[in-house]
């Protein structure tokens, strides 16, 4: 069942392909963009944070292709049915309503992934020399993804959940996205943060949407590294995940008790 | 064999509303949206379910569905407590509301309904007989494969009972289900819910502000005001408690000073026309037409009947005070 509402999930986005072509256009450029200014930095010093020119450059045009399947810029699905009041009939169906929306955003995920994920970094590999993924970690990496989704998911739907107590989500929503890019590592890598606040960011949920399959994909968690990082990524999704679920509870009390 | 599905017995849902008191403090009232209310609904039949604006019809509905849990009282659906089963009671009901929709806006018609398909887990031979019925019998198949967003208002609404019926529930909830549509559509509709009624026994509770549905399609209405349940029968017992009172409506020769007879009034006069009301069973419409003729000089005549909305109205206004 969840499977069939993933590919629905798919084939909602499908739909808007010269919405698709435009986005890849403007992933595209702004990865030129962030390409040029690291490039500039590592010009003054050949290695930071164990990354080298090749590293920031893969790491930007793979983080580009990030963004769109991991929705860092805003997701407000859930809300705009709480808004419309459309949100009831989801509350009809004889579904878990987290499991059904987790489904809906897997296959958006998975079409945007193809879509908007791996154009940037084909057209990256055009005009610079990118490093390739090391096959072995190839396997970690698709898991990695996979977990990172479940992290951004939840962190997506507790947002949107706010929408049951104050109208308008979309500053906390905005907060949201700042978090994300900044200390998830989609402005610059986690890795070339000053020390204490790498610390910080690598002790944030933020880090597992994107820094950590990042990392993953240029090989610098080799062998059993990969999977305490991938541990790192489960804890987080789980215990979001649960977070989500005990708000969702909340919720529905709510609404039993005082309508909607 | 008839069984009582739905059961409310005392049912009282009160809400906690803020009101402002002074600039910051305020104030917290205690509001009856549903008041002592009990009913019950046997399986098979259609129930117009009517009251005016925030009489606690959707606070009604949504207590049956399980999303409210009533303050006091009991609900039973099916057999089953809706607040404590509502996953378990969500596969044997339908619901539509006219103004909200539950199809999936981005997606064709038919994915909405394959996904239903799954979601329902119905039988794929099964679902593929409710999809060949509904198809024929709202004339779905020109529009199956255009996205729901481009549908119009009749079309998509056609989808949604399909929506809300592919799953063979027992009962379903309809909250204005022909609100802004054309003659034709609403016919359809109708007629739709007629069948489906008919030859699945499905029960149907109707929501609605146009009385028209309740009268072609419910033997039975329930009409709430301010929480209380104010009237429970038929449609022709109504008309002969709130309803006998008709109007004539005389073009005399020349205009004149309101009639003067016996056992009528003049509610209106407009030029040589003049509008007079009497009760039915007091006065038979000849016999008034005669009083009429004996005073002023007759060019036409007609007699008309109070329609169901002022019947309605009536009963609204006698409920309140």
């Amino acid at each position: 069942m969840y499977w069939e509402v993933a590919k629905r999930g798919f084939r909602r986005y499908s739909t808007y392909r010269a919405a698709t072509v435009a986005g890849v256009v403007t992933n595209s450029v702004f990865a030129f963009i962030r390409a040029y200014i690291l490039i500039a930095i590592f010009r003054q010093r050949a290695h930071i944070g164990g990354f080298d020119v090749r590293d920031a450059l893969t790491y930007t045009f793979v983080s580009q292709g990030f963004l769109m399947p991991m929705a860092m810029f805003g997701w407000y699905d859930i809300e705009q049915r709480v808004r419309t009041g459309d949100i009831v009939s989801d509350l009809y169906r004889p579904v878990d309503f987290q499991g059904y929306w987790f489904a809906l955003d897997g296959g958006r995920a998975l079409y945007q992934a193809m879509a908007r994920g791996v154009p940037p970094v084909l057209v990256g590999a055009v005009f610079f020399s990118l490093r390739a993924p090391p096959v072995a970690a190839l396997p970690v990496f698709a898991v990695s993804c996979v977990l990172g989704l479940a992290v951004s998911f939840a962190l997506r739907f507790l947002t949107n959940l706010l929408s049951f107590w104050i109208i308008d989500v979309r500053g906390p929503a905005q907060v949201l996205v700042m978090v994300e890019l900044f200390l998830g590592g989609v402005v610059l890598p986690i890795a070339l943060f000053p020390r204490t606040l790498e610390v910080l960011a690598r002790a944030l949920p933020f880090a597992s949407i994107a820094q950590l399959p990042l990392e993953v994909y240029l090989g610098k968690h080799p062998g059993v590294d990969a999977l305490t990082t991938l541990a790192v990524q489960a804890a987080w999704a789980a215990a979001l995940l649960l977070a989500g679920r005990a708000v969702l509870g909340a919720v529905m009390r709510k609404l039993a008790v005082q309508g909607g | 064999m008839t069984q009582e599905l739905i059961q409310l017995r005392d049912v009282t849902k009160t809400f906690t509303v803020a009101r402002k008191a002074g600039r910051v403090r305020r104030r917290f009232e205690q509001v009856h949206a549903v008041d002592h209310i009990s009913f019950t609904v046997a399986q098979g039949t259609m129930v117009g379910y009517i009251g005016p604006n925030g009489a606690g019809k959707s606070t009604t509905i949504k207590m049956l569905t399980g999303i409210l849990v009533p303050t006091s009282g009991q609900v039973r659906v099916a057999g089953l407590e809706p607040s404590r089963n509502r996953v378990e009671l969500a596969r044997r009901i339908g619901v539509v509301f006219g103004q909200r929709t539950q199809l999936w806006w981005d997606l064709p018609l038919r994915d909405s309904f394959d996904l239903l398909r799954s979601i329902y887990r119905v039988p794929g031979a099964r679902h593929a007989r409710n999809m060949a019925a509904f198809t024929e019998l709202l004339d779905l198949a020109p529009f199956l494969d255009v996205p729901v967003r481009q549908l119009s208002l009749g079309q998509r609404m056609r989808g949604e009972l399909t929506a809300a019926l592919l799953h063979d529930p027992d009962i379903v909830y309809l909250d204005e289900p022909t609100i802004g549509l054309d003659v034709v559509s609403k016919a359809q509709v109708r007629d739709f819910l007629t069948g489906i009624n008919r030859e699945r026994g499905t029960t149907v509770l109707l929501t609605t502000h146009d009385l028209s549905d309740i009268e072609r399609l419910c033997r039975r209405i329930l009409i709430i005001d301010l929480g209380h349940v104010i009237y429970d029968g038929d449609l022709p017992t109504i008309r002969r408690r709130f309803g006998d009172e008709r109007t004539l409506v005389v073009d005399l020769e020349e205009a004149g000073p309101p009639i003067d007879v016996p056992g009528a009034v003049v509610d209106r006069v407009e030029g040589s026309r003049q509008w007079l009301r009497f009760h039915g069973h007091q006065l038979s419409a000849s016999e008034l037409v005669a009083r009429v003729a004996e005073r002023v000089r007759l060019v036409d005549l007609a007699v008309e009947e109070t329609d169901i909305e002022d019947v309605v109205r009536r009963i609204y206004l006698t409920g309140r005070s």
